[in-house]
């Protein structure tokens, strides 16, 4: 029961760091940045190549990782989507299937689909805490959760450039009013959900070692359910998203069914969504008429 | 004379949809008659139909009511599954291929229309992102089911369950639908013509529902909801009107697909599908009918002839450097710069003409 916990706050953690990241990008650019999960797989195959290929020590992979990551999250924003910031919503999702395809067919040429054996960041070991056997990936996965949001929270709320995020994300245009430069504060956001997609990568890997092309996917789709459940455009509300699906497929596959799981989750999304129409900790925008 | 200009608008499109239908159909038949007709194209033929037929149901949807769905495919996974427990109970019954596909067909789009009516109900009330996010889960969830759903026929009838252990048949039953394994032994009874009467009776019934008042009153919610509230249009009954005619003819679309291969899994119709779908309503235009089908065509067949041209490699790669380049051109402004470029150089060559002329 308590083992099944925390495998699901670690899972939910992993969620939550890329729920994070589709988040602050929704609430700013007012998208479904749907290359996020593949971000998350180019960040796991940095960091594949640097420590399998290169023989670098997994610090110097996961940094490598986050700079490419960060770098790419940035080129994307720049090439393929600033230039349809007018453009219906609508366009803007299928250019961001168009560069999911893209990074996912990149991926299949450069390291083919055979998958790769990730080797766990913080190697195999694990801790025991009275008769509880935890591994140290998950010790490490809700410790660094725990401290980017944390982090986030400070960076939003206190920072100039986070200010500046949550004036954009709720008027762009009177943001540029008021001397906020929009442009680079959207790259500052893609750039800062890229890296996180990088660690979340990381950490998945650590994990469940299983390193396709597609795998990003998944996890993007769950992770951006983790943000619409805790209320999309919200980082507390993502976090929560996040911890509270992982948990709840954990314990859907350990009680009821292992190939429902996923159909439990949903359910339970779907049920969230019609009592609370914004989500768990969203804001609640009364319509005007 | 305003007003007949306007009728005349509405019916060019369906002049153009229909046409562009029964010459592709014509062209088609006339080419593997005379065996012009490569193999890959010959396969292709039944899964476009499919195809055009989930795209233009996909586009009552998103281009007519305004409400992105990401779960089309669930809808065609239930009428595939529906078509085929049809099919393989009907084999004794009904023995003319056509006529069991025919009704095969009518069962896919009940089912499908049940499955729209329970989804609907509850996402419909939603708005934006968080309605395409249900519809997404719905999605995820049909295929769950249907990867877990166990049915079998013996000569007690049709079997159903959901779990493998409980499920027995008596000696001499077939198992139909074998959970994730999916079916297999399909009786492949669809083909091109009955794609092409498919998708006929979709543009006919569709086309007509648009331009009719219940269609009238499905744009009047999307354009403003509460202003077509306030005119005393129902928005609920609309809008739920329109997600089940979509949904029926997704699943009729999931029986004409299911029926042209001999296996068939629920994991075929995943999320993937939904947004492949997509892809072709919004590049053929939102609400257009026509350009949902021509987009739904070429796309399908572009990774085909990417191929042929000995980009085998990299033809994913390039169908995603075109989709992204493509709405890029059209909705950056690109496309105004481009056309106002040509403008331009078309005065400019007039005028050196006119100048060598003096």
């Amino acid at each position: 029961m308590i083992s099944n916990l925390i495998a699901g706050i670690s899972l939910g953690s992993i969620y939550a760091i890329i729920a994070l990241g589709y988040t602050m990008v929704y609430g700013i650019a007012k998208m479904l940045n749907f290359a996020h999960g593949d971000v998350i797989m180019v960040g796991g195959y940095m960091c594949f190549c640097a420590t399998f290929y290169l023989g670098w020590p997994p610090a110097m992979g996961i940094l490598l990782a986050v700079i490419v990551c960060t770098v790419l999250g940035v080129v994307i924003e720049r090439l393929a989507y600033k230039p349809l910031r007018r453009a219906p919503a609508l366009a803007v999702l299928i250019t961001a299937i168009g560069v999911s395809y893209f990074l996912q067919n990149a991926a299949l040429l450069l390291w083919t689909a055979n998958p790769k054996t990730f080797t766990s960041v913080v190697g195999n070991g694990s801790v025991q805490i009275g008769n509880l056997q935890v591994t140290h990936v998950t010790i490490v996965t809700i410790l660094v959760c725990v401290l980017i949001m944390a982090v986030l929270v400070w960076f939003t709320n206190k920072t100039k450039m986070g200010t500046a995020m949550r004036a954009v994300s709720e008027d762009k245009d009177a943001a540029q009013l008021m001397g906020i430069n929009v442009n680079t504060t959207i790259s500052v956001t893609f750039a800062i959900g890229s890296g996180l997609a990088a660690i979340a990568g990381v950490l998945m890997l650590s994990a469940y070692p299983m390193l396709v092309p597609t795998t990003g996917s998944m996890p993007g789709i769950k992770a951006f359910t983790a943000a619409v459940f805790g209320g999309i455009g919200s980082i507390p509300g993502a976090m929560l998203g996040g911890i509270l699906l992982g948990v709840i497929e954990i314990f859907s596959r350990a009680y009821i069914s292992q190939e429902v799981s996923d159909a439990i989750v949903f359910a339970v999304l779907i049920i969230v969504l019609l009592v609370k129409p914004a989500g768990l900790l969203g804001k609640q925008i009364s319509e005007k008429v | 004379m305003k007003q007949t200009k306007i009728l005349s608008k509405t019916r060019r499109d369906s002049v153009i949809a229909f046409g562009i239908v029964i010459i592709a159909y014509a062209a088609m038949q006339a080419l593997s008659m005379t065996g012009n007709l490569s193999n890959t194209i010959t396969g292709l033929l039944v899964p476009i139909c499919a195809y055009i037929v989930m795209a233009v149901s996909l586009n009552l949807t998103v281009g007519i009511l305004g409400e992105l769905s990401l779960g089309h495919a669930g809808f065609m996974s239930v009428g595939a599954f529906t078509g085929i427990v049809a099919t393989t109970f009907l084999a004794d019954a009904v023995p003319s291929p056509i006529l069991r596909l025919t009704v095969a067909m009518i069962l896919a789009a009940v089912a499908a229309a049940i499955v729209g009516v329970i989804v609907g109900i509850p996402v419909l009330r939603l708005k934006g992102d968080y309605l395409a996010i249900v519809t997404l889960a719905f999605g995820e969830i049909i295929k769950n089911i249907i990867n877990v759903l166990y049915v079998g026929m013996d000569d007690r009838g049709l079997h159903f369950s959901i779990i493998k252990q409980t499920f027995t048949l008596n000696e001499g039953g077939d198992m139909i639908i074998n959970g994730p394994i999916g079916v297999s032994g399909i009786d492949k009874i669809s083909n091109f013509t009955a794609g092409f009467i498919l998708i006929l009776i979709t543009l006919f019934i569709v086309l007509n529902l648009i331009n009719s008042r219940h269609g009238r009153a499905v744009m009047a919610v999307r354009d403003n909801r509460i202003a077509a509230d306030s005119v005393g249009i129902s928005t609920t009954r609309f809008k739920l009107m329109a997600f089940v005619i979509s949904a029926a003819f997704a699943g009729m679309a999931g029986t004409l697909y299911a029926m042209n291969y001999s296996t068939i899994t629920a994991a075929k119709f995943d999320f993937n599908l939904s947004i492949l779908v997509l892809v072709f309503v919004v590049l053929g235009g939102l609400g257009n009918i026509w350009g949902s089908i021509i987009a739904a065509a070429l796309l399908t067949v572009l990774p085909e002839l990417l191929r042929a041209l000995n980009f085998n490699d990299y033809r994913m790669l390039v169908y995603a450097i075109l989709l992204i380049v493509l709405m890029l051109f059209n909705n950056s402004g690109a496309k105004e710069k481009f056309l106002g470029w040509l403008a331009l150089r078309k005065e400019a060559k007039g005028h050196k003409q006119k100048k060598e002329v003096a």
